[in-house]
Protein backbone atom coordinates (compact mmCIF):
# COMPACT_ATOMS: atom_id res chain seq x y z
CA UNK A 1 0.00 0.00 0.00
CA UNK A 2 0.96 3.60 -0.49
CA UNK A 3 3.48 4.31 2.55
CA UNK A 4 5.29 7.11 0.40
CA UNK A 5 8.48 6.90 1.82
CA UNK A 6 10.68 9.17 0.47
CA UNK A 7 13.58 8.38 -1.86
CA UNK A 8 16.81 10.87 -2.14
CA UNK A 9 18.07 10.97 -5.55
CA UNK A 10 22.17 9.98 -5.79
CA UNK A 11 22.63 10.78 -9.35
CA UNK A 12 21.02 12.07 -12.45
CA UNK A 13 21.58 10.32 -15.75
CA UNK A 14 20.85 13.13 -18.31
CA UNK A 15 21.10 11.13 -21.22
CA UNK A 16 18.62 8.38 -20.06
CA UNK A 17 16.51 10.93 -18.45
CA UNK A 18 16.58 8.63 -14.94
CA UNK A 19 17.65 9.39 -11.63
CA UNK A 20 19.79 6.40 -9.30
CA UNK A 21 17.44 7.09 -6.21
CA UNK A 22 18.01 5.80 -2.32
CA UNK A 23 15.40 4.34 -0.85
CA UNK A 24 16.06 3.87 2.94
CA UNK A 25 19.15 2.13 1.82
CA UNK A 26 17.86 0.56 -1.28
CA UNK A 27 19.46 1.91 -4.68
CA UNK A 28 16.60 2.08 -7.71
CA UNK A 29 16.24 3.59 -10.75
CA UNK A 30 13.36 6.14 -11.71
CA UNK A 31 12.07 7.68 -14.84
CA UNK A 32 12.48 11.35 -15.21
CA UNK A 33 9.82 12.31 -17.64
CA UNK A 34 7.43 13.51 -15.12
CA UNK A 35 9.13 16.18 -13.82
CA UNK A 36 10.51 19.57 -15.32
CA UNK A 37 13.53 19.45 -16.37
CA UNK A 38 15.98 20.92 -14.42
CA UNK A 39 13.75 20.86 -11.44
CA UNK A 40 15.12 17.67 -9.53
CA UNK A 41 18.73 17.86 -8.66
CA UNK A 42 21.33 15.26 -6.68
CA UNK A 43 20.41 15.55 -3.10
CA UNK A 44 16.62 16.20 -3.59
CA UNK A 45 14.00 14.32 -1.82
CA UNK A 46 10.99 12.82 -4.17
CA UNK A 47 8.75 10.27 -4.39
CA UNK A 48 8.37 7.50 -6.64
CA UNK A 49 5.78 5.89 -8.08
CA UNK A 50 6.08 2.36 -10.48
CA UNK A 51 9.44 3.36 -11.44
CA UNK A 52 9.31 7.11 -11.97
CA UNK A 53 9.65 9.88 -10.08
CA UNK A 54 6.14 11.83 -9.11
CA UNK A 55 7.29 14.63 -7.66
CA UNK A 56 10.05 16.51 -5.22
CA UNK A 57 9.19 16.99 -1.74
CA UNK A 58 10.14 19.76 0.77
CA UNK A 59 13.51 18.17 2.78
CA UNK A 60 12.13 18.91 6.25
CA UNK A 61 8.76 17.01 5.71
CA UNK A 62 10.84 14.32 3.79
CA UNK A 63 12.89 13.59 6.46
CA UNK A 64 10.12 13.69 8.91
CA UNK A 65 8.55 10.88 7.43
CA UNK A 66 12.00 9.49 7.19
CA UNK A 67 12.42 9.47 11.03
CA UNK A 68 9.47 7.32 11.58
CA UNK A 69 10.27 4.93 8.91
CA UNK A 70 13.92 4.40 9.83
CA UNK A 71 12.99 3.29 13.46
CA UNK A 72 10.97 0.41 11.86
CA UNK A 73 13.65 0.06 9.49
CA UNK A 74 16.38 -0.55 12.21
CA UNK A 75 15.09 -3.75 13.37
CA UNK A 76 14.84 -5.08 9.63
CA UNK A 77 18.16 -6.98 7.99
CA UNK A 78 18.56 -6.30 4.19
CA UNK A 79 16.02 -8.49 2.03
CA UNK A 80 13.51 -6.93 4.64
CA UNK A 81 14.00 -3.64 3.73
CA UNK A 82 14.47 -4.24 0.30
CA UNK A 83 11.20 -6.17 0.54
CA UNK A 84 9.59 -3.27 2.19
CA UNK A 85 10.56 -0.35 -0.45
CA UNK A 86 9.30 -2.50 -3.12
CA UNK A 87 5.77 -2.84 -1.26
CA UNK A 88 5.49 0.23 -1.30
CA UNK A 89 6.31 1.22 -4.75
CA UNK A 90 4.31 -1.99 -5.45
CA UNK A 91 1.06 -0.15 -4.27
CA UNK A 92 1.13 0.90 -8.04
CA UNK A 93 1.25 -2.46 -9.41
CA UNK A 94 -2.15 -2.16 -8.61
CA UNK A 95 -2.25 0.53 -10.58
CA UNK A 96 -4.05 3.41 -9.03
CA UNK B 1 9.14 -11.28 4.46
CA UNK B 2 6.24 -13.22 5.90
CA UNK B 3 2.89 -12.24 6.32
CA UNK B 4 3.27 -11.76 9.94
CA UNK B 5 6.64 -9.60 10.09
CA UNK B 6 4.30 -7.31 7.54
CA UNK B 7 1.94 -6.80 9.68
CA UNK B 8 4.62 -6.44 12.75
CA UNK B 9 6.20 -3.81 10.65
CA UNK B 10 2.77 -1.44 9.99
CA UNK B 11 2.26 -1.52 13.71
CA UNK B 12 5.18 0.85 13.53
CA UNK B 13 3.58 3.02 11.55
CA UNK B 14 1.00 3.42 14.27
CA UNK B 15 1.17 5.99 17.15
CA UNK B 16 -1.36 4.81 19.17
CA UNK B 17 -1.11 7.88 21.40
CA UNK B 18 -1.62 9.86 18.34
CA UNK B 19 -4.39 7.68 17.47
CA UNK B 20 -6.53 7.62 20.37
CA UNK B 21 -5.99 11.51 20.79
CA UNK B 22 -7.55 11.77 17.40
CA UNK B 23 -9.95 9.24 17.74
CA UNK B 24 -11.19 11.26 21.25
CA UNK B 25 -11.08 14.93 19.62
CA UNK B 26 -13.26 13.35 16.72
CA UNK B 27 -15.90 11.86 18.94
CA UNK B 28 -15.81 15.28 20.67
CA UNK B 29 -16.50 17.06 17.73
CA UNK B 30 -18.75 14.65 16.25
CA UNK B 31 -21.47 15.08 19.34
CA UNK B 32 -22.21 18.39 17.34
CA UNK B 33 -23.62 16.63 14.54
CA UNK B 34 -26.71 17.08 14.02
CA UNK B 35 -27.17 14.27 11.16
CA UNK B 36 -25.21 10.80 10.91
CA UNK B 37 -21.61 11.16 8.85
CA UNK B 38 -21.27 8.98 6.16
CA UNK B 39 -18.28 9.18 5.35
CA UNK B 40 -16.96 7.68 1.68
CA UNK B 41 -13.34 6.61 1.18
CA UNK B 42 -12.80 6.40 -2.85
CA UNK B 43 -9.58 4.73 -2.23
CA UNK B 44 -8.79 1.15 -1.62
CA UNK B 45 -5.64 2.16 -0.06
CA UNK B 46 -7.78 3.70 3.00
CA UNK B 47 -10.30 0.59 2.87
CA UNK B 48 -7.27 -0.96 3.99
CA UNK B 49 -5.91 1.55 6.63
CA UNK B 50 -9.18 1.81 7.96
CA UNK B 51 -10.07 -1.95 8.62
CA UNK B 52 -6.06 -2.58 9.41
CA UNK B 53 -6.30 -0.12 12.40
CA UNK B 54 -10.07 -0.86 13.35
CA UNK B 55 -11.27 2.71 13.05
CA UNK B 56 -14.76 2.41 12.63
CA UNK B 57 -14.01 0.30 16.06
CA UNK B 58 -12.27 3.73 17.67
CA UNK B 59 -14.80 6.19 16.41
CA UNK B 60 -18.44 7.06 17.28
CA UNK B 61 -21.58 5.45 15.73
CA UNK B 62 -22.16 8.29 14.22
CA UNK B 63 -19.52 8.06 11.67
CA UNK B 64 -19.71 5.02 9.18
CA UNK B 65 -17.35 4.34 6.07
CA UNK B 66 -18.72 3.74 3.03
CA UNK B 67 -15.89 1.81 0.62
CA UNK B 68 -15.64 3.37 -2.82
CA UNK B 69 -14.98 2.27 -5.84
CA UNK B 70 -10.91 3.28 -5.92
CA UNK B 71 -9.32 0.35 -6.55
CA UNK B 72 -8.65 -0.04 -10.74
CA UNK B 73 -8.41 -4.17 -10.14
CA UNK B 74 -11.80 -3.88 -9.08
CA UNK B 75 -13.95 -1.67 -10.93
CA UNK B 76 -12.33 -3.38 -14.43
CA UNK B 77 -15.54 -5.40 -16.01
CA UNK B 78 -15.22 -9.14 -17.07
CA UNK B 79 -15.22 -8.30 -21.18
CA UNK B 80 -11.73 -6.25 -20.25
CA UNK B 81 -10.31 -8.95 -18.66
CA UNK B 82 -11.32 -11.18 -21.48
CA UNK B 83 -10.02 -8.90 -23.89
CA UNK B 84 -6.39 -9.24 -22.16
CA UNK B 85 -7.04 -12.62 -22.35
CA UNK B 86 -7.70 -12.66 -25.85
CA UNK B 87 -5.29 -10.88 -26.84
CA UNK B 88 -2.56 -12.93 -24.68
CA UNK B 89 -3.65 -15.86 -26.94
CA UNK B 90 -2.99 -13.96 -30.55
CA UNK B 91 0.17 -15.73 -32.54
CA UNK B 92 3.77 -14.49 -31.37
CA UNK B 93 2.24 -12.13 -28.52
CA UNK B 94 3.52 -11.17 -25.42
CA UNK B 95 0.60 -9.28 -22.79
CA UNK B 96 2.08 -7.41 -20.14
CA UNK B 97 0.42 -5.83 -17.23
CA UNK B 98 1.06 -4.54 -13.57
CA UNK B 99 0.11 -6.81 -10.54
CA UNK B 100 -3.14 -7.99 -9.46
CA UNK B 101 -4.80 -7.58 -12.75
CA UNK B 102 -3.16 -11.05 -13.65
CA UNK B 103 -5.10 -12.62 -11.12
CA UNK B 104 -8.94 -11.22 -11.44
CA UNK B 105 -11.61 -13.64 -13.12
CA UNK B 106 -12.79 -12.85 -16.47
CA UNK B 107 -15.77 -14.57 -18.19
CA UNK B 108 -13.34 -17.87 -18.15
CA UNK B 109 -10.30 -18.01 -16.60
CA UNK B 110 -7.71 -15.49 -15.73
CA UNK B 111 -4.57 -13.95 -17.06
CA UNK B 112 -2.74 -16.71 -14.21
CA UNK B 113 -4.40 -19.54 -15.34
CA UNK B 114 -3.46 -18.98 -19.14
CA UNK B 115 -0.16 -17.98 -18.01
CA UNK B 116 0.02 -21.62 -16.09
CA UNK B 117 -1.41 -22.77 -19.57
CA UNK B 118 1.74 -21.45 -21.99
CA UNK B 119 0.85 -17.94 -22.95
CA UNK B 120 3.32 -15.70 -22.65
CA UNK B 121 1.97 -12.75 -20.08
CA UNK B 122 4.21 -10.98 -17.97
CA UNK B 123 3.42 -9.16 -14.94
CA UNK B 124 5.38 -5.58 -14.78
CA UNK B 125 6.97 -3.97 -11.98
CA UNK B 126 7.13 -0.64 -14.34
CA UNK B 127 5.71 0.21 -17.33
CA UNK B 128 9.29 1.47 -18.39
CA UNK B 129 9.65 -2.54 -18.57
CA UNK B 130 6.93 -2.80 -21.71
CA UNK B 131 9.68 -0.91 -23.57
CA UNK B 132 12.47 -3.09 -22.72
CA UNK B 133 10.74 -5.85 -23.23
CA UNK B 134 9.82 -5.15 -26.64
CA UNK B 135 13.04 -4.30 -27.61
CA UNK B 136 14.04 -7.55 -26.55
CA UNK B 137 11.69 -9.27 -28.61
CA UNK B 138 11.61 -7.60 -31.83
CA UNK B 139 9.80 -10.23 -33.72
CA UNK B 140 6.73 -10.10 -31.20
CA UNK B 141 3.81 -8.16 -30.69
CA UNK B 142 3.94 -6.68 -26.99
CA UNK B 143 0.67 -5.85 -26.05
CA UNK B 144 0.61 -3.33 -22.46
CA UNK B 145 -2.72 -4.17 -20.85
CA UNK B 146 -2.64 -0.58 -19.11
CA UNK B 147 -4.80 -0.01 -15.83
CA UNK B 148 -5.02 2.46 -13.22
CA UNK B 149 -6.20 6.04 -11.81
CA UNK B 150 -4.82 9.09 -12.49
CA UNK B 151 -2.25 8.27 -10.50
CA UNK B 152 -0.83 5.71 -13.03
CA UNK B 153 -1.63 6.99 -16.67
CA UNK B 154 1.23 9.40 -16.87
CA UNK B 155 3.59 6.53 -16.40
CA UNK B 156 1.89 4.85 -19.01
CA UNK B 157 1.51 7.95 -21.39
CA UNK B 158 5.88 8.12 -20.44
CA UNK B 159 5.91 4.91 -22.50
CA UNK B 160 3.59 5.29 -25.19
CA UNK B 161 5.72 8.42 -26.01
CA UNK B 162 8.81 6.63 -26.09
CA UNK B 163 6.80 4.40 -28.20
CA UNK B 164 6.37 7.18 -30.50
CA UNK B 165 9.63 9.06 -30.50
CA UNK B 166 11.77 5.76 -30.41
CA UNK B 167 9.62 4.32 -33.74
CA UNK B 168 9.31 1.21 -32.20
CA UNK B 169 6.70 -0.87 -34.57
CA UNK B 170 5.92 -4.06 -31.86
CA UNK B 171 4.70 -2.67 -28.36
CA UNK B 172 0.72 -1.40 -28.73
CA UNK B 173 -1.67 -0.51 -25.49
CA UNK B 174 -4.63 -1.55 -24.39
CA UNK B 175 -5.14 1.41 -22.44
CA UNK B 176 -7.94 1.07 -19.66
CA UNK B 177 -7.50 4.45 -17.48
CA UNK B 178 -10.16 5.47 -15.76
CA UNK B 179 -10.65 8.15 -13.63
CA UNK B 180 -11.77 9.48 -9.97
CA UNK B 181 -14.27 12.63 -10.59
CA UNK B 182 -16.76 10.92 -12.85
CA UNK B 183 -17.03 7.55 -10.37
CA UNK B 184 -17.58 9.98 -7.71
CA UNK B 185 -19.88 12.02 -9.35
CA UNK B 186 -21.92 8.89 -10.58
CA UNK B 187 -22.53 7.87 -6.78
CA UNK B 188 -23.81 10.88 -6.06
CA UNK B 189 -25.34 11.21 -9.06
CA UNK B 190 -27.50 8.32 -8.09
CA UNK B 191 -27.85 9.27 -4.56
CA UNK B 192 -28.40 5.51 -2.87
CA UNK B 193 -25.56 5.11 -0.59
CA UNK B 194 -26.58 8.51 1.10
CA UNK B 195 -23.06 9.90 1.18
CA UNK B 196 -22.09 13.10 2.97
CA UNK B 197 -18.64 13.50 2.91
CA UNK B 198 -15.54 11.87 0.99
CA UNK B 199 -11.84 11.14 1.80
CA UNK B 200 -9.95 11.49 -1.12
CA UNK B 201 -6.04 9.49 -2.05
CA UNK B 202 -3.75 11.89 -1.79
CA UNK B 203 -1.41 9.98 -4.78
CA UNK B 204 -4.20 10.82 -7.58
CA UNK B 205 -4.05 14.18 -6.47
CA UNK B 206 -0.41 14.23 -6.65
CA UNK B 207 -0.41 13.73 -10.32
CA UNK B 208 -4.03 15.47 -11.09
CA UNK B 209 -3.92 17.96 -8.40
CA UNK B 210 -6.88 18.20 -5.44
CA UNK B 211 -8.71 20.37 -8.00
CA UNK B 212 -10.64 17.36 -9.43
CA UNK B 213 -12.58 17.72 -6.75
CA UNK B 214 -13.63 20.82 -6.90
CA UNK B 215 -17.22 20.27 -8.57
CA UNK B 216 -18.36 17.66 -6.07
CA UNK B 217 -18.62 20.31 -2.78
CA UNK B 218 -20.33 22.62 -5.57
CA UNK B 219 -23.12 20.29 -6.72
CA UNK B 220 -23.84 18.24 -3.71
CA UNK B 221 -22.71 20.41 -0.84
CA UNK B 222 -20.33 17.35 0.25
CA UNK B 223 -16.94 18.46 2.00
CA UNK B 224 -13.76 16.16 0.01
CA UNK B 225 -10.95 16.37 2.66
CA UNK B 226 -7.72 14.74 0.23
CA UNK B 227 -5.47 12.69 2.71
CA UNK B 228 -2.93 10.45 3.32
CA UNK B 229 -2.65 6.78 4.15
CA UNK B 230 -1.16 6.44 7.58
CA UNK B 231 -3.69 5.83 9.92
CA UNK B 232 -3.03 9.31 11.52
CA UNK B 233 -3.25 11.29 8.22
CA UNK B 234 -6.62 9.47 7.66
CA UNK B 235 -8.38 10.43 11.45
CA UNK B 236 -6.96 13.54 10.62
CA UNK B 237 -8.89 13.97 7.20
CA UNK B 238 -11.95 12.33 9.42
CA UNK B 239 -12.02 15.27 11.77
CA UNK B 240 -11.38 17.76 9.06
CA UNK B 241 -14.90 16.74 7.41
CA UNK B 242 -16.64 16.38 10.95
CA UNK B 243 -15.73 20.03 11.25
CA UNK B 244 -16.84 21.22 8.02
CA UNK B 245 -20.34 19.41 8.67
CA UNK B 246 -20.72 20.81 12.08
CA UNK B 247 -19.61 24.30 10.68
CA UNK B 248 -21.96 23.63 7.92
CA UNK B 249 -19.24 23.99 5.01
CA UNK B 250 -18.79 22.14 2.47
CA UNK B 251 -15.28 22.72 0.86
CA UNK B 252 -12.49 20.85 -1.01
CA UNK B 253 -9.54 21.04 1.75
CA UNK B 254 -6.32 19.05 1.55
CA UNK B 255 -5.03 17.01 4.77
CA UNK B 256 -2.20 15.87 2.71
CA UNK B 257 -0.34 18.97 2.21
CA UNK B 258 3.06 17.36 2.63
CA UNK B 259 2.85 16.65 -1.26
CA UNK B 260 -0.44 17.30 -2.33
CA UNK B 261 -1.37 20.63 -4.11
CA UNK B 262 -4.26 22.13 -5.99
CA UNK B 263 -2.67 22.06 -9.12
CA UNK B 264 -0.57 18.65 -8.97
CA UNK B 265 1.87 17.67 -11.44
CA UNK B 266 1.31 19.35 -14.43
CA UNK B 267 3.79 18.35 -16.73
CA UNK B 268 2.17 14.86 -15.87
CA UNK B 269 -1.10 16.36 -16.85
CA UNK B 270 0.00 17.41 -20.38
CA UNK B 271 1.59 14.19 -21.01
CA UNK B 272 -1.57 12.74 -20.44
CA UNK B 273 -3.07 15.27 -23.03
CA UNK B 274 -0.60 14.40 -25.11
CA UNK B 275 -1.75 11.19 -25.77
CA UNK B 276 -4.57 10.22 -24.34
CA UNK B 277 -8.37 11.65 -24.33
CA UNK B 278 -11.92 11.16 -22.68
CA UNK B 279 -14.01 7.78 -23.93
CA UNK B 280 -17.46 8.83 -24.65
CA UNK B 281 -17.97 5.38 -22.59
CA UNK B 282 -16.71 3.12 -19.81
CA UNK B 283 -18.69 0.35 -17.93
CA UNK B 284 -17.59 0.08 -14.47
CA UNK B 285 -17.93 -3.38 -12.69
CA UNK B 286 -20.66 -3.09 -10.74
CA UNK B 287 -21.29 0.54 -11.31
CA UNK B 288 -22.79 0.18 -14.79
CA UNK B 289 -21.89 2.39 -17.48
CA UNK B 290 -20.27 6.08 -17.21
CA UNK B 291 -19.58 8.70 -19.71
CA UNK B 292 -16.26 10.40 -20.38
CA UNK B 293 -14.87 8.37 -17.55
CA UNK B 294 -12.04 6.48 -18.44
CA UNK B 295 -9.14 7.27 -21.54
CA UNK B 296 -8.69 6.42 -24.63
CA UNK B 297 -5.69 6.87 -27.32
CA UNK B 298 -6.09 10.20 -29.66
CA UNK B 299 -6.80 9.40 -32.84
CA UNK B 300 -3.41 10.42 -34.39
CA UNK B 301 -2.19 7.33 -32.11
CA UNK B 302 -4.46 4.89 -33.50
CA UNK B 303 -1.30 2.58 -34.93
CA UNK B 304 -0.32 1.89 -31.19
CA UNK B 305 -4.11 1.07 -29.96
CA UNK B 306 -4.74 -2.73 -29.44
CA UNK B 307 -8.54 -2.26 -29.32
CA UNK B 308 -8.58 -0.99 -32.64
CA UNK B 309 -5.69 -2.99 -34.22
CA UNK B 310 -7.04 -6.51 -32.77
CA UNK B 311 -10.74 -5.32 -32.77
CA UNK B 312 -11.40 -8.32 -34.66
CA UNK B 313 -10.10 -10.91 -31.70
CA UNK B 314 -12.08 -9.11 -28.93
CA UNK B 315 -15.06 -10.09 -27.57
CA UNK B 316 -18.00 -7.27 -26.99
CA UNK B 317 -20.53 -8.47 -24.95
CA UNK B 318 -20.99 -6.54 -21.61
CA UNK B 319 -20.94 -9.67 -18.88
CA UNK B 320 -21.74 -9.44 -15.52
CA UNK B 321 -20.14 -11.14 -12.58
CA UNK B 322 -20.74 -14.54 -10.91
CA UNK B 323 -24.24 -14.24 -9.57
CA UNK B 324 -23.46 -14.65 -5.95
CA UNK B 325 -20.92 -11.87 -6.08
CA UNK B 326 -22.18 -7.98 -4.78
CA UNK B 327 -18.61 -6.58 -5.62
CA UNK B 328 -20.75 -4.13 -7.90
CA UNK B 329 -23.00 -3.39 -4.79
CA UNK B 330 -20.37 -3.06 -3.09
CA UNK B 331 -18.46 -0.63 -4.90
CA UNK B 332 -21.44 1.61 -4.80
CA UNK B 333 -21.74 2.23 -1.03
CA UNK B 334 -24.85 -0.15 -0.88
CA UNK B 335 -23.31 -3.06 1.05
CA UNK B 336 -20.67 -4.34 2.64
CA UNK B 337 -18.79 -7.59 2.05
CA UNK B 338 -20.43 -9.78 5.00
CA UNK B 339 -23.48 -9.22 3.37
CA UNK B 340 -22.07 -11.65 0.62
CA UNK B 341 -23.59 -15.20 1.06
CA UNK B 342 -20.16 -16.60 -0.28
CA UNK B 343 -18.18 -14.01 1.50
CA UNK B 344 -15.30 -15.94 3.41
CA UNK B 345 -16.48 -18.89 2.28
CA UNK B 346 -16.25 -20.24 -1.17
CA UNK B 347 -14.78 -16.67 -1.85
CA UNK B 348 -11.20 -16.18 -0.20
CA UNK B 349 -8.29 -14.60 -1.04
CA UNK B 350 -7.02 -17.83 -2.24
CA UNK B 351 -10.39 -18.48 -4.45
CA UNK B 352 -11.97 -15.72 -5.28
CA UNK B 353 -14.79 -14.80 -7.15
CA UNK B 354 -15.26 -11.66 -7.81
CA UNK B 355 -12.43 -8.85 -7.93
CA UNK B 356 -13.23 -6.91 -4.59
CA UNK B 357 -11.55 -10.27 -2.87
CA UNK B 358 -8.31 -10.37 -5.70
CA UNK B 359 -7.01 -7.03 -4.97
CA UNK B 360 -5.51 -6.47 -1.49
CA UNK B 361 -6.86 -3.07 -2.07
CA UNK B 362 -10.56 -4.57 -2.52
CA UNK B 363 -12.96 -4.04 0.33
CA UNK B 364 -13.74 -7.75 0.32
CA UNK B 365 -9.92 -8.59 0.57
CA UNK B 366 -9.42 -6.19 3.24
CA UNK B 367 -12.53 -7.70 5.13
CA UNK B 368 -11.19 -11.07 5.22
CA UNK B 369 -7.30 -9.94 6.32
CA UNK B 370 -8.42 -8.07 9.27
CA UNK B 371 -11.62 -9.25 10.21
CA UNK B 372 -10.34 -12.51 11.07
CA UNK B 373 -12.80 -14.29 9.24
S1 LIG C 1 -2.45 1.90 -5.64
FE1 LIG C 1 -2.27 3.37 -3.94
S2 LIG C 1 -3.50 5.11 -4.58
FE2 LIG C 1 -4.06 3.36 -5.86
S3 LIG C 1 -5.79 2.32 -4.93
FE3 LIG C 1 -3.95 1.36 -4.18
S4 LIG C 1 -3.44 2.47 -2.31
FE4 LIG C 1 -4.86 3.76 -3.47
S1 LIG D 1 -17.06 -11.90 -1.07
FE1 LIG D 1 -16.43 -12.50 -3.13
S2 LIG D 1 -18.32 -13.03 -4.17
FE2 LIG D 1 -18.87 -11.84 -2.36
S3 LIG D 1 -18.96 -9.71 -3.07
FE3 LIG D 1 -16.90 -10.04 -2.31
S4 LIG D 1 -15.73 -10.64 -4.11
FE4 LIG D 1 -17.89 -10.88 -4.65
Amino acid sequence: MCLSIPSKVVKIDKENNTAVVDTMGVTRKAGLELIEEGTVEVGDYVLIHIGFVMNKIDEEDALESLKVYNEILEKMDEQERENLVLEDDNCGTRGS
Amino acid sequence: MSELQLKDLYDGFRNPDTIRSLAKQIAREAEKLEAPLRIMEVCGGHTHTIMKYGLPQLLPDSISFIHGPGCPVCIMPKERIDHAIALAKMENTILVTLGDMIRVPGSKTSLAQERAAGYDIRPLYTPADALKIAKENPDKKVIFFAIGFETTTPMTTAVIKATVEQKIKNLFFHINHVLVPPAVDAIMADGKARINAFIGPSHVSVIAGAKIYQPIPLAYRTPVVVSGFEPVDVLQGILMTVRQQVQNRAELEIEYTRSVTMEGNTKAQKLIETYLQPRPHFRWRGIGDIERSALELRPEFAYLDAEKLFGDVLPNEPIDDHKLCICGTILKGLAKPMDCKVFGKACTPNTPLGSCMVSSEGACNAYYRYQGV
